[in-house]
């Protein structure tokens, strides 16, 4: 055995015994927003489990979780849409046990969506914890002319409009040209049809655009300054920014908003399951779900947690969505594996496109 | 003859210290000129106005009779040889030779020819391919000459160029200049702080102090008949002897030595009896012995030590609070000498040179 | 005895300089080549080719933003070199004392700032909101909001802002070293400031030039966050593709393999640079 292999091993021991010490600690990797301070104290306090929380997002936990093979992390919070295709493709999550989980603390209707969208092979992988959409946060100032993604591209907001180069909004803007890009999920040459014609779209609609954002506070900031005056974007920040200027907000599309759910799902080489679990129920309290709601703008698939929201929050809400806005919502379906590597080269293409 | 060189009344400040202050000088064509002074004397100040990189606060400067003071140094007839030579490391023997000439935008054939002619003339043929770091001391020193003389300046300026060498170098580096320099007939300005260098190589010198002449002569005469007490100490050695003026005639002037006893010099200006002076006697002109001729001065020495040198053997004595130093002669006139022992000392009074002590 | 405890002492001294490369350089560049010529099928199945290195020359946005990359690192580099020279020159050749400190102080003082503040400080001057908007407005020169930010020029303007430093000092060291007397002697023999620039201080400032452009092209090709802040929506960066392969498509193989483009291909330019002007590493790192 040479040295650097002892080195090596020295190094892991080491870690293991730093990690086996902390027995009693949840590593949880979740959204900024999705783990307030009060609420972790609170946990703590009730528990005495110590909560270490990463922030994240979609892309950051797979990467974090591949890396490992799903070590590093006792509890995550993945989009239902990208559990099983990464699951399958790089076996990072391990199934729940629904036993232990309290879902009479959830939403039926939205724990079976997400029962039958994370589900591989028999197993469940996630239960729902906070939802969303992704729409428009329109200004008074173009509120009559942007009323649909498409809408984006007109000449009356040249120059003032900005979106993500996500696929978001190569899936909104299928919608807007009236295809139905979740119905062709599982026919790839159809897929791939509809996203050549949304490409050609963002394309031409490329002078319109000021910037692609990447970052929400970016976003915030050209909104704020007038900079921009529509943007796709999603439906807690148009709220926020609600509640600084009444003359922006948040706008389901007449295509209809992007629903998008983020779930609990439990990382396959997870240390401390007792803790996640416990976690699990103890956020979706309807008292401590609003209160991650007030944090993150977002609500919950807790039941009754509205009671306990605030009101401003509940107001700019209603006015965004109304019952029909709110049926016609899309639901992010699973994503299949191989997708987004197609819609990767079609985002590589609009951003190289001049 | 005319002058290729003339300057009047230049004054270079730096705040309030005046380091050029009131120089005027004239150099004839073709002349060896030197400007000696120790450091700090202003001497190098001087030769940055003359070459253009400084500007004079007064006074003017006139090179073959064309004012130079606002000519940038690109465009004055004027090239020097700096301390460290300055060659461009980044180029070859040639291309040093050949920058200036390029500048002059001379053709390559005609720059070529030039540049192998001079390296010739200085003794380097051939080594035109060689950079300048593979060259010794004296190859790079007559590299520099080259670069220099190529361009047929009206005026060379030299910046202690020696100094680099080792000493036997420079001995012989020293003669070689005085030959190129008549060689190519180009009007030298030499600065030095080494007094031998000036007087071996020079038609003319000009010893300088505090940012002022002192005396400007032929070498010779600055030896001989010093103007000041600091150029009779500064340009060669000297024994200086202080006391109180007894007597002056024409000639003579008489002197009562602080440590006793009698001496006569020649008086270098107007000497009142009763004013304090000091007598200046070259070793070479005190000799030692009992039996001098009567006009002779004498003083009596202690003797510390001998110092053998060949012909410049000398002996160290001493008179009160001074060293005196006296040659000794190699042709046996003297005999064996003891340390401790006493000494007489003497000179002829032409010899000798007294200044009023007010001067020193 | 004695050699043996000499060998030891250094065996020493460097193991933690051998661990560093070995473990932080080599070992990850090594693992990088292998994931970049896997073939990815599913999570317990993978098989060799060259798939990833024939996308980069199949699709043309990865070869046109690789070649957009490294001409806009050129033009930032050249214009560094124009920028940083007089300074340079101005801290070795004409400052003295403290005022040398003070300058070189503010060269190094926007370093003690994270990339990420520094590039937001120029957004907040560049905006169509910002600093310089409202002066060029408040001064009368322009009628309405200018947007200064999201295109090339701003890009490479924070670029420059960046590199400047990695300029001045390799510069700075060896203009330091430049004897005055040698200028002096470039004007005494007729040049002009041309001449002298030409002929005197930029041969021997080389080394200094060619290592100081060596590393602001490196760092400004491999920069990510100033291209993807500052640019426009055209303004691709090379390394932007290698962070979407990585991060947000989770295709690490494509990644690993522009990773490895991007390294040989920049060794490349730099060894082309190289010859092209007529230096060699080691004269070079002297």
């Amino acid at each position: 055995m040479n040295t650097l292999h002892r080195l090596g091993l020295g190094l892991l021991a080491t870690t293991w015994v730093i990690s086996s010490v902390q027995a009693d600690e949840l590593r949880l990797l979740t959204w900024g927003g999705y783990a307030p301070d009060a609420v972790v104290a609170q946990f703590e306090e009730e528990t005495g489990i110590d909560v270490q929380v990463t922030l994240s997002n979609n892309e950051d936990m797979i990467s974090k979780l591949r890396a490992t093979g799903g070590a590093g992390f006792d509890l995550a919070q993945p989009s239902q849409d990208r559990i099983i295709g990464v699951q399958r493709q790089f076996n990072i999550y391990q199934p729940l046990d629904m036993s232990r989980i309290e879902s009479d603390l959830f939403q039926a209707s939205m724990l079976s969506a997400t029962r039958e969208s994370t589900s591989l092979n028999g197993n469940q992988y996630g239960v729902p914890a906070v939802w969303g959409t992704s729409g428009l946060i329109v200004a008074d100032a173009a509120a009559n002319t942007v009323t649909d993604y498409t809408d984006l591209c007109a000449d009356a907001v040249a120059g003032r409009v900005s979106y993500r180069l996500k696929r978001p909004t190569l899936i909104g803007f299928a919608y807007a040209m009236g295809e139905d890009p979740f119905a062709a999920y599982n026919d790839e040459g159809e897929y791939r049809a509809i996203l050549e014609k949304v490409e050609a779209e963002l394309i031409d609609c490329k002078p319109n655009v000021k910037t692609y954002w990447s970052g929400g506070d970016q976003l915030l900031a050209l909104l704020r300054t007038g900079e921009v005056t529509a943007a796709m974007a999603w439906d807690a920040g148009g709220w926020t920014l609600n509640a600084e200027d009444a003359s922006i907000n948040f706008v389901a599309p007449e295509s209809g908003a992007l629903g998008w759910i983020d779930t609990f799902a439990l990382p396959r080489r997870a240390e401390n399951l007792d803790a996640a679990y416990q976690w699990i129920n103890f956020v979706m309290r309807p008292e401590i779900a609003a209160q991650i709601t007030n944090q993150s703008g977002n609500f919950t698939a807790s039941v009754g947690a509205d009671a306990f929201v605030r009101a401003e929050l509940r107001d700019a809400y209603r006015a965004s969505f109304d019952q029909d806005a709110l049926d016609n919502i899309n639901w992010y379906p699973p994503v299949p594996p191989g997708l987004e590597a197609i819609e990767g080269q079609v985002l590589d293409r609009i951003q190289a496109a001049n | 003859m005319s002058s290729d060189l003339y300057c009047t009344d230049l004054v270079r400040r730096f705040g309030e210290h005046r380091a050029v202050d009131q120089v005027s000088l004239d150099v004839p064509a073709g002349s060896f000129f030197s400007i000696l002074g120790p450091s700090g004397c202003g001497k190098t100040t001087l030769l940055r106005l003359l070459a253009g990189f400084d500007r004079p606060d007064s006074g003017d400067i006139f090179i073959r009779d064309q004012r130079m003071n606002t000519v940038p140094p690109n465009k004055r007839p004027v090239n020097m040889v700096f301390q460290h030579l300055a060659l461009f490391p980044t180029m070859s023997v040639a291309d040093n030779i050949g920058y200036g000439l390029k500048r002059r935008k001379v053709a390559a054939a005609e720059r070529r020819k030039k540049t192998e002619r001079v390296l010739e003339q200085v003794g380097l043929p051939g080594l035109g391919d060689r950079m300048p770091q593979q060259l010794s001391g004296g190859q790079r020193q007559r590299v520099a000459l080259a670069r220099c003389l190529v361009l047929e300046p009206t005026l060379l300026l030299l910046d202690e160029p020696l100094g680099a060498l080792d000493l036997k170098l420079r001995e012989q580096m020293k003669v070689e200049l005085k030959h190129l320099q008549k060689a190519f007939g180009t009007t030298f300005v030499y600065i030095t702080h080494d007094q031998s260098e000036a007087l071996v190589m020079s038609d003319r010198v000009a010893v300088m102090r505090n940012g002022r002449f002192d005396q400007v002569a032929a070498p010779d005469v600055l030896y001989r008949e010093p103007a000041t007490p600091f150029v009779a100490s500064f340009v060669g050695d000297n024994n200086r002897l202080d006391g109180e003026v007894l007597g002056v005639d024409n000639e003579r002037v008489r002197l009562r030595l602080d440590t006793g006893g009698e001496v006569s010099g020649r008086p270098s200006s107007a000497l009142a009896v009763g004013q304090r002076a000091s007598l200046f006697i070259r070793p070479e002109s005190m000799l030692i012995g009992a039996d001098l001729p009567a006009s002779f001065s004498r003083i009596e020495t202690q003797l510390s030590t001998t110092l053998f040198d060949g012909a410049n053997s000398r002996i160290e004595t001493r008179l009160g609070e001074r060293e005196l130093f006296a040659r000794l002669p190699q042709d046996g006139s003297v005999g064996d000498l003891q340390p401790g022992t006493t000494v007489s000392l003497g000179w002829e009074p032409q010899r000798a040179t007294v200044f009023a002590e007010a001067q020193v | 005895m004695n050699r043996t405890a000499g060998k030891l002492s250094l065996l020493l001294l460097l193991t933690p300089f051998v661990l560093w490369i070995v473990l932080l350089v080599l070992l990850p560049h090594v693992q990088m080549l292998r994931v970049s010529f896997q073939v990815r099928e599913s999570w317990d199945s993978l098989s060799w080719g060259v798939t990833q290195y024939s996308n980069f020359f199949a699709e043309s946005y990865y070869w046109r933003t690789f070649i957009r990359t490294g001409v806009m690192s050129m033009l930032t580099t050249a214009l560094t070199l124009l920028i940083g020279f007089p300074i340079a020159w101005y801290i070795a050749k004409l400052a003295r004392g403290r005022a040398r400190g003070v300058l070189f102080l503010a060269c190094l003082i926007p370093f003690w700032a994270s990339e990420l503040v520094r590039t937001y400080g120029w957004m907040i001057l560049l905006r169509e909101s910002g600093l310089f908007s409202g002066w060029l407005q408040a001064l009368g020169w322009v009628d309405g909001p200018v947007e200064l930010l999201y295109n090339d020029a701003a890009v490479i303007v924070g670029l420059v802002y960046n590199a400047l430093l990695f300029m001045v000092v390799p510069l700075v060291t060896t203009l330091d070293g430049l004897d005055d007397n040698l200028v002096e002697a470039g004007y005494d023999l007729g040049g002009n400031h041309w001449n002298v620039l030409r002929e005197v201080v930029i041969p021997w400032a080389m080394p200094g030039i060619v290592s100081g452009c060596i590393v602001v092209f490196m760092l400004t090709l491999g920069s990510y966050l100033t291209p993807t802040l500052m640019g426009g929506k055209d303004s691709a960066w090379f390394t932007q593709q290698i962070f979407t392969q990585f991060i947000t498509r989770f295709n690490w193989e494509q990644g690993a393999a522009l990773g490895v483009l991007l390294l040989v291909l920049s060794s490349l330019l730099v060894w082309l640079g190289l010859r092209l002007t007529g230096q060699n590493l080691r004269k070079v790192l002297g």
